[in-house]
């Protein structure tokens, strides 16, 4: 599936895009601790937003393959 | 009517759509860069978006206002790259039969969008570029 980081975390990671393969069933908590454990600095990044196929989505949400997972902190529009 | 615009938004355009609707009150906020924030200067904005879902998001958000406060239309620019401090970031308009669904429709709306738009500010400040996250007053 594709990943995608927005502003400051973006910046933190010096990355805006990559694919990940996750087993079948697996929920967005389990691609949280996978990206923990490949990206050091999503550790202590604070607050996280986590959207599915551009709508926003809990912990317990299930991913299928194909499906666009956005992480990005709290919004600042307007 | 949703856009995302990456040059000022004419806030003449959008007033003329809503008037052919025949209502009687429009409502409108309007978002301009501030020039200091927290006793720093500010030189320049930048707006980051995640342009898919801002737009679905803020069509939501419209359609809820519709719905909640019974109004006739509403309309959401919001701008996306570099700003100048004095331009516009942001204009809501809300066309209803009355005031007061219009003025109540028009807050919800900018509420939401500061809660749930994925769209993000960043101060250019002569101390360097700093993120905003979160609701800020």
């Amino acid at each position: 599936m594709r990943i995608l980081y927005f502003a400051r975390l973006r910046e933190t990671l010096g990355l805006g895009e990559e694919t990940l393969e996750l087993p079948d069933g697996a929920e967005v908590e389990m691609l949280l601790r996978t990206l923990r454990s490949r990206h050091p600095p999503l550790r202590g990044f604070g607050e996280l937003l986590v959207a599915v196929n551009a709508e926003y989505a809990s912990l317990d949400r299930g991913l299928r393959e194909g499906d666009v997972v956005a992480l990005f902190p709290p919004v600042s529009g307007g | 009517m949703i856009r995302l615009v990456s040059v000022e938004p004419s806030i003449d355009e959008a007033l003329g759509e809503l008037r052919l609707r025949r209502v009687g009150a429009i409502a409108a906020f309007i978002g301009i860069v501030r020039g200091e924030t927290e006793g720093r200067a500010i030189e320049a904005l930048e707006v980051e978006a995640y342009e898919e879902m801002a737009l679905r998001e803020l069509e939501r958000i419209r359609g809820e206002a519709l719905e909640r406060f019974g109004v006739e239309e509403a309309v959401v620019l919001h701008r996306v790259g570099r700003l100048k401090v004095g331009e516009i970031i942001l204009v809501i308009l809300v066309a209803s039969a009355h005031r007061d669904e219009a003025f109540k429709a028009c807050r919800y709306i900018l509420e939401e969008l500061k809660r749930r738009a994925p769209l993000w500010k960043r101060e250019i400040t002569p101390e360097g570029a700093i993120w905003v996250e979160g609701e800020r007053a």
